[in-house]
């Protein structure tokens, strides 16, 4: 509570800074919900955000801002104050900015891993994560010993449920006996509570650990219990240089240049965009030497097939958690049922939380 | 799995190593708040202890340096709420919050350089025998030298408290400072004293964080511990060993309910998530429910400013 309005005390006070200077020159606004400096999420989106700058464009940006009412204030501020393009970068933006979106019809928005457009200058994009998800499940269904990978989930939304379904099923295809533990921290950035959660999955027999929150103190934790892990958004490897096979590298900057010269150039227009390991929205670090020069090879392989489309994260057949039929055999599961993903598929186990 | 003896032994030692914080930051609140001064500042001086630390360990390799220097810049920064609050006799409650907001900046503008840069491991003790000795190895040996004093910490402030003459005047400063001031004790100075003592164990505590438990720099890191910490000091009704009951609770709790998760149990996790804050607060309030040891150890004057009658 007294952090989250500490948090919009400093965003409100930061904000009366630029409302003062309101120019009629083009400006785009990002809104961050963890620090720059996480080292992850944010920090992929800050050096989006970097390259919008170099490209010649003025930016702002306002971090750490909560998920909800908090933000709805900081994105409409930043509209008043003279941004003509804005970026909000967290799922829980979407409501605030489509109610903001609405008050100012001539500022373009853009919202990351949302699915609500309900103005015509609302855009969403996304990364097809699941994509590295799926080679992380491969290799981690090679590399455990014990059977068991141990996932820090952050909030029981689809996308977050899309990356554990991939990485299960990926891994269970190469190794049947596999199990994947899940905790919930919801929170998207508490180091000590990602370490803990770490250990606590590593003290509960699992040998590999992945998580989908944005510090690195899991794959640090991991690095000191001697077992294996990946980063998340951005290539975590000097953390924990033993341990991480690879990171899933999220790479904002070529998109968000392009959105921003289209607005100040007047060609923008609404759109969903959802790119993956093809456009290099999504990447991965370099493989550790550690997994072998033969699942290296078998990685890269299954990287290209995502990429040209030749295999598929969820290809038929997949069953839920209770054995119903999701996608037959030799389908492949649609954008629409990716986008709202919201059961585990068999072979995860535990409930997701309601 | 979970019934498993030296499994068992694991877990209270991971218990253990996430209560160090809260451990450190309340004890040195609760000596603040015994003299009477309510510092809501705790947050703040934590993650400047954590930056400082950090920093200091990356620019000087030497993480006895990084201590004692985490330790001091929560002097520091606990000297400017000292010299508002006490010298220039400014509301507690404002000064604690601005100084939680600036240590919250402050610390995120000095640490920009330090982002992304991989900590160093801190020496841990008799790490052969946590491995040898099942049960108790984990238990009892294998941690930094910071958590042993941790643990030993609350007994010492209890001590302090209640045997010595120091501890006395902190108390009577705490309940009447009037009365204090008559018996010819200083009640600023002493104040002043308990502040600082306070910022440098938050210090610590910030440090214990950057270097030991997550060892890294990352913005935000202590994420709400401060608040944690100051809730302890009231529900364990300013008694240092219900601080260290308490401050186990929580941490005991919070890794219980990730164990639970991993298990697979069917329990609502958002239940479990809430249950670290609920039952600490239960247990302090039932184990704090003697209303004349709660009279006996609660700073009278806390918060009110004291200036001295000329």
């Amino acid at each position: 509570m007294y952090k989250n309005f500490l948090r919009y005390l400093t965003s409100v006070i930061f904000l009366l800074g630029f409302s003062a200077s309101a120019s009629a020159e083009f400006k785009v606004g990002f809104v961050y919900v963890g620090p720059t400096g996480d080292h992850g999420w944010t920090y992929q989106h800050h050096e989006g955000r970097n390259a919008v700058e170099a490209a010649g464009i003025k930016t702002t940006y306002v971090e750490s801002v909560p998920e909800g009412a908090d933000a709805e204030r900081v994105i409409r501020q930043l509209a008043q104050s003279g941004h003509d393009l804005i970026f909000t970068t967290s799922f829980g933006y979407m409501d605030p900015t489509n109610k903001v979106a609405k008050e100012f019809p001539n500022v373009k928005f853009e919202h990351a891993t949302g699915y609500k457009r309900e103005h015509s200058n609302v855009s969403t994009y996304s990364a097809r994560f699941y994509e590295g998800r799926t080679l992380l499940g491969h290799i981690a269904g090679k590399m455990t010993k014990t059977n068991t990978i141990g996932y820090i989930a952050s909030f029981p939304i689809p996308e977050v449920i899309r990356g554990i379904n991939a990485m299960t099923l990926a891994a269970q295809k190469v190794n049947p006996n596999i199990k994947t533990k899940i905790v919930w921290v919801f929170t998207w950035y508490d180091p000590g509570k990602e370490a803990e959660a770490a250990q606590a999955l590593i003290d509960q027999g699992a040998d590999i650990i992945m998580q989908h929150t944005d510090s690195t103190a899991p794959v640090q934790t991991a690095e000191k219990a001697g077992v294996w892990s990946f980063g998340q958004a951005s290539d975590m490897q000097r953390f924990a240089p033993k341990s991480i096979l690879t990171s899933i590298i999220d790479d904002w900057a070529p998109y968000y240049v392009e959105r921003a010269i289209a607005a100040r150039d007047g060609t923008w227009g609404q759109q969903d965009t959802w790119h993956g390991l093809n456009e290099g929205m999504v990447a991965m670090a370099p493989y550790n030497s550690a997994m072998g020069s033969d699942l290296v090879k078998e990685v890269e392989q299954l990287q290209k097939d995502l990429a040209s489309g030749k295999a598929h994260s969820f290809t038929g057949p997949i069953y839920d958690q209770k054995g119903k039929l999701l996608v037959a055999e030799g389908k492949v599961a649609d954008d629409g049922m990716l986008a709202g993903m919201s059961v585990y598929v068999k072979g995860v186990e535990g409930d997701i939380p309601k | 799995m979970i019934l498993d003896i030296s499994f068992i032994g694991i877990l209270i030692g991971s218990i253990m190593a996430s209560s160090v914080p809260l451990i450190l930051a309340a004890s040195g609140e609760l000596i603040t708040e015994r003299s009477g001064v309510l510092n809501l500042g705790v947050e703040g001086m934590m993650i400047i202890g954590a930056i400082s630390g950090f920093a200091l360990m990356v620019i000087t390799d030497n993480l006895f340096v990084a201590i004692i220097g985490s330790m001091l810049s929560g002097v520091i920064i606990s000297l400017i709420f000292g010299f508002l609050t006490q010298s220039l006799l400014t509301n507690h409650v404002a000064t604690g919050l601005a100084l939680t907001i600036f240590g919250i900046g402050l610390s995120a503008m000095l640490g920009k350089n330090f982002v992304g840069i991989p900590g160093k491991d801190f020496p841990i003790l008799f790490e052969s025998l946590k491995e040898s000795i099942p049960f108790f190895g984990p238990i009892l040996f294998g941690h930094s030298i910071i958590l042993y004093f941790a643990f030993v910490l609350p007994f010492l402030t209890s001590y302090f408290l209640k045997k010595t003459k120091l501890g006395l005047i902190v108390r009577a400063v705490g309940d009447s400072p009037t009365s204090a001031s008559n018996q010819g004790i200083n009640v600023i100075l002493v104040r002043y004293c308990c502040i600082l003592y306070g910022g440098s164990m938050c210090g610590l505590a910030g440090a214990y964080l950057s270097l030991i438990y997550t060892p890294q720099w990352i913005e935000n890191m202590t994420a709400g511990r401060g608040w944690i910490a100051l809730a302890l000091v009231v529900f364990a009704t300013w008694s240092p060993i219900k601080v260290l009951i308490g401050a186990l609770i929580f941490g005991g709790i919070t890794i219980m309910q990730l164990h639970m998760q991993a298990v697979g149990l069917r329990i609502p996790v958002q239940f479990l998530s809430a249950l670290p804050y609920l039952m600490t607060i239960i247990v302090l309030v039932v184990i704090s429910r003697d209303s004349r040891k709660i009279k006996l150890n609660t700073p009278t004057s806390l918060a009110k400013i004291f200036y001295k009658e000329k």
